[in-house]
């Protein structure tokens, strides 16, 4: 079985490992390069936390324990040159300030009916965690499986031992189809056709447009945010710590928990804080407000912050669907085309179940996940296809 | 003064000052901001107790610059971490106040054209031993001497190449340190190449070298030609450096090592022009391995409207050049003709620096034959202490992926120190160095100074919701676009 | 004259010193605890960021850029 990947991001590399050990002969595509675009430019969680009780939760709480196996594997015995996913299993802490308790309670209630390990923090707790947070908050809750990786080494990682296993990675930009319509034998790029049995769209953002060069309908767009960098220091946060401010802004624990301010520690140093969502297209100019509203919200939750050095700020592009769940299966109109991306701003968590669906897809390998709520064909994607 | 065209111009170095000079004499309302303590750049760095007089070059012009700023808004002590370019329009966000302070006060600039005058810093290529204390740049040395009024050590060796390690010597043995020697890399053969014909090109700059080596005389400090620091000695701090003869490819030639004792090293193999402004507005920027340049048309004008450059963002070329070019540049940014006599000085002497650019060059540029004096263990980027190795072994991945997996520039100086040198290693390894995309925050700002910004103001939805996203909001953007 | 704390120790300075100036006058060439050893001034011009203090409380601040004021609390700052 030959395949062809498109796209040597998080879902590409991880696709590619699964594939290769699953017998088939794969080529891995990109426009630049591994980890050029989305993966490089995020933060790299491993969340529980933020997903309400639904099919991307369940698929999260499996691929969180897929990660634990697959970085220990990525990270042991490293050839040189080959980084390490610094995978780490910090924990997340969501926290609330006054008059967001009770929907952040409530959230975390309906999470804990469906398996995810949600534990309240007493004031005494929390100050443990996390000595330098605002004594303002009133509320916080502690999701032990939430966990973190550097996204492009961790990218890397995959790819490089997807390399070892006999993938090939192809520097180029899919331009069209091989094969007659409807029917696909491959893919025509920049560097030269392609042939492959199967082709499994991972470009992202841009897989929509990937779709459309190989002649199939797929809706999927960027979303925009902006990811704030200090200046390396002594450790002063232990976890990932969210703000919960979106729960409380709705006040209802059947709404999706938005968390729009993380802050958390690097092994660099550096603390990380995101993020902004913005729907602007591929415009690569978010200006200073997303660093302002960002840096307002994240110096409210560690006031310490107010004082720190911000290094740079970075943005990157997240491919979501119009009902935002993933979209990984075959398509519906093209044969030999298998997707695999709308995964939002959840691609690093969810990539080990991702690349596990697409080998079952593709190869017919065994899996204890339910393919059905993110194939293609559902119905909340014809509607606006 | 109403309906002038608003400047800003950023820099106060030669070509900021003379931007600004020229700017106000075609009548536009100017603002320059330097992020130093004073005006005058690196090149009239100085303190009025601190400074020694005989260190300082061109006073005279200094001082006239300066007398016409009286009329233009100044602010020193302002670091600028942000500058948007849109629709002819320029906005610039900046905090005044002690360097590095917290809550320093906030401003926030909106003007119709702006100079980008935000010269260059120091080039010191790696050596084994150089993150030892007591190794600093030329610059460094430079500065310390002419604005501090101290040196570093008792007996210093400069070591690197190009005409800017004879005033650097110069200071510091008027600063009071023994100054063992200064290595110039390149030979006799480059600096004959670039320096010997066309002299009347040279006009005053051989006069000012010839100052300049018999100040060197007078100090009694020697200038050895094709030799140069390949090696730093010491534990805990500099005890001494090995000398080598280089070759034209600057690769130390085997067998002429000697081992020189001294307690400081300053290190200046040329220059690297500080693009981040112009890349942060979307400047086009060209150029090679031997340097990327602010790309400008006859009038200073780069690719983004309303954006102007000039000295050494454009080419590496000294402050007569950048007199030059500032006084071009905020003309034109003014709306100055460009046919005005005023302007016809300066439009001479920037062709005839750039001349003169040209030769500097081709008579000290960076040789590719400097990484063989690199061990395998040699730290390159000093900030996150990555070795040679590491970039070497992942010098195939894409620059920004070898990045991240090995850290090399993604510490406190965001690879302005080694980035060059990171991009010649990845090339002699086979790798494509080519897009280190630097995008740093321009300046150092503190969070709580960006959050100021941010508090009270709704320009910007950070948590729309996603399960319930509203189409109508994606629909609305989209149209807008 | 002007007079600042360096880890507890008092040093004396020149009116207008930047901090790295009075440090360097006082015979000190590193006050940062960097992964590979001690380090001082560098770039001396605010680029390289290896000469960064804490001054009265306040961490990351560029010794060669910030001018020293009487009385200034100077500490040394050590990369985790």
């Amino acid at each position: 079985m030959r395949v062809a990947v498109i796209g040597s991001g998080i879902v590409g590399a991880a696709c590619a490992l699964a594939l290769v050990e699953g017998g088939a002969e794969v080529v891995v595509i990109d426009r630049v390069g591994v980890a050029g675009e989305t993966s490089s430019r995020c933060e790299g969680n491993l969340l529980v936390s933020d997903k309400a009780p639904g099919a991307e939760a369940d698929l999260a709480v499996s691929s969180n324990a897929m990660w634990r196996a697959l970085a220990e594997r990525l990270d042991a015995d490293r050839p040189n040159g080959q980084p390490a996913t610094e995978f780490e299993a910090k924990g997340g802490i969501v926290v609330a300030f006054g008059g967001g308790e009770a929907a952040l309670e409530r959230f975390a209630d309906a999470q804990r009916a469906t398996g995810i390990r949600a534990e309240a923090l007493d004031v005494a707790a929390l100050a443990a965690a996390e000595p330098f947070l605002s004594r303002e908050v009133v509320h916080a809750v502690h999701y032990p499986d939430d966990a973190q990786v550097q996204p492009s080494t961790a990218t890397q990682a995959l790819l490089d031992t997807a390399v070892r296993g006999g993938a090939r990675l192809v520097i180029g930009e899919v331009t069209g189809a091989l094969g007659r319509p409807g029917r696909l034998s491959g893919v025509m790029t920049t560097a030269g056709p392609i042939e492959a049995d199967v082709v499994v769209n991972c470009a992202g953002p841009w897989a929509g447009e990937v779709a459309a060069r190989l002649g199939a309908r797929l809706d999927i767009r960027p979303r925009r945010g902006v990811i704030l960098v200090t200046t390396p220091m002594p450790q002063r946060v232990f976890h990932k710590v969210y703000d919960s401010d979106y729960v409380g802004a709705v006040g209802s624990g059947d709404a999706a928990l938005q968390t729009s301010t993380v802050v958390e520690s690097t092994p660099g140093g550096t603390v990380l804080i995101g993020s902004s969502r913005e729907r602007v297209g591929f415009d690569e100019h978010p200006g200073v407000a997303p660093a302002a509203a960002i840096a307002a919200k994240a110096v409210r939750l560690f006031p310490f912050l107010e004082q720190t050095t911000l290094l740079r700020s970075y943005f990157g592009f997240r491919p979501y669907a119009p009902d935002h769940l993933p979209v990984i299966g075959a398509d519906p109109e093209v044969s030999g085309l298998v997707h695999a991306t709308g995964h939002e701003g959840a691609g690093i968590g969810l990539a080990p179940a991702t690349a596990e669906l697409v080998a079952h897809t593709v190869l017919g390998a065994p899996t204890a996940l339910d393919p059905t709520p993110f194939l293609p064909s559902r119905a909340s994607l014809q509607e606006t296809a | 003064m109403t309906g002038a065209k608003r400047v800003a111009i950023l820099g106060g170095g030669p070509a900021g000052l003379a931007a600004a000079q020229a700017a106000l004499a075609a009548g536009a309302d100017v603002t320059l901001l330097d992020e130093g303590g004073r005006l005058g750049g690196q090149y009239w760095r100085h303190h009025e107790q601190l400074t020694d007089r005989r260190l300082q070059h061109g006073w005279a012009r200094f001082e006239r610059l300066r007398g016409v700023l009286d009329r233009a808004e100044v602010h020193t002590g302002a670091s600028v971490w942000s500058v948007e370019a849109s629709d002819g329009l320029v906005r610039l966000q900046a905090v005044v106040g002690p360097a590095d302070a917290t809550a320093r006060a906030a401003l926030d600039i909106e003007a119709d054209a702006v100079v980008v005058a935000t010269g260059a810093h120091d080039l010191a290529l790696p050596v084994p031993g150089w993150t030892l204390p007591g190794v600093t740049t030329a610059g460094a040395a430079q500065a310390l001497a002419k604005r501090d009024g101290v040196t570093v050590g008792r007996r210093t060796v400069v070591s690197g190449a190009g005409p800017f390690l004879l005033p650097v010597a110069q200071s510091l043995a008027v600063a009071g340190s023994e100054v063992v020697g200064v290595h110039e890399a390149s030979r006799i053969g480059a600096l004959a190449a670039g320096w010997l014909p066309r002299p009347w090109q040279l006009a005053g700059k051989a006069g000012e070298l010839v100052e300049y080596v018999g100040a060197l005389a007078r100090h009694g400090i020697p200038y050895r030609i094709g030799s140069g620091v390949v090696r730093v000695l010491g534990t805990d701090r500099v005890e001494g450096v090995v000398i080598a003869a280089l070759d034209a490819e600057w690769r130390p030639i085997p067998g002429t090592e000697r081992e020189v004792a001294c307690d400081a090293v300053a290190l200046g193999h040329g220059f690297t022009p500080r693009l981040e402004v112009a890349i942060a507005l979307g400047c086009t920027i060209e150029g090679d391995r031997r340097g990327r340049f602010v790309v400008v048309d006859e009038a200073q004008r780069t690719s983004v409207a309303g954006v102007y450059a000039a000295g050494e963002i454009t080419g590496i070329g000294g402050a007569d050049a950048a007199l030059a070019e500032g006084a071009v540049a905020g003309f034109a940014a003014a709306g100055g003709a460009r046919d005005d006599a005023r302007i016809s000085g300066p439009l001479a002497v920037r062709r005839r620096m750039r001349a003169f650019a040209a030769r500097l060059e081709r008579a000290h540029g960076i040789r590719p034959g400097w990484t063989s004096w690199l061990a395998d263990d040699t730290v390159v980027c000093r900030c996150e202490n990555v070795t040679r190795r590491a970039i070497a072994d992942r010098a195939d991945a894409p620059l920004r992926a070898m990045k991240l997996a090995t850290r090399a520039g993604l510490g406190p100086c965001q690879g302005r120190t080694c980035g060059r040198a990171v991009e010649a290693i990845v090339a002699e390894a086979g790798g494509a160095p080519e897009g280190f995309d630097r995008r740093p925050v321009l300046a150092p700002v503190r969070l709580g100074e960006v959050a100021a910004l941010g508090r009270g103001s709704a320009v910007i939805d950070t948590e729309p919701a996603r399960r319930d996203d509203a189409e109508t909001t994606v629909a609305a953007v989209e149209a807008q676009q | 004259m002007i007079r600042i704390t360096v880890d507890a120790e008092s040093i004396e300075g020149r009116d207008g010193q930047t901090i790295a100036g009075v440090l360097i006058g006082a015979g000190r060439t590193a006050w940062r605890t960097a992964q590979t050893g001690d380090r001082g001034v560098f770039c001396g011009i605010g680029v390289c960021h290896d000469c960064l203090v804490t001054v009265n409380g306040v961490e990351g601040v560029r010794a060669c850029q910030r001018e020293a004021v009487d009385g200034d609390r100077v500490e040394r700052e050590v990369r985790a």
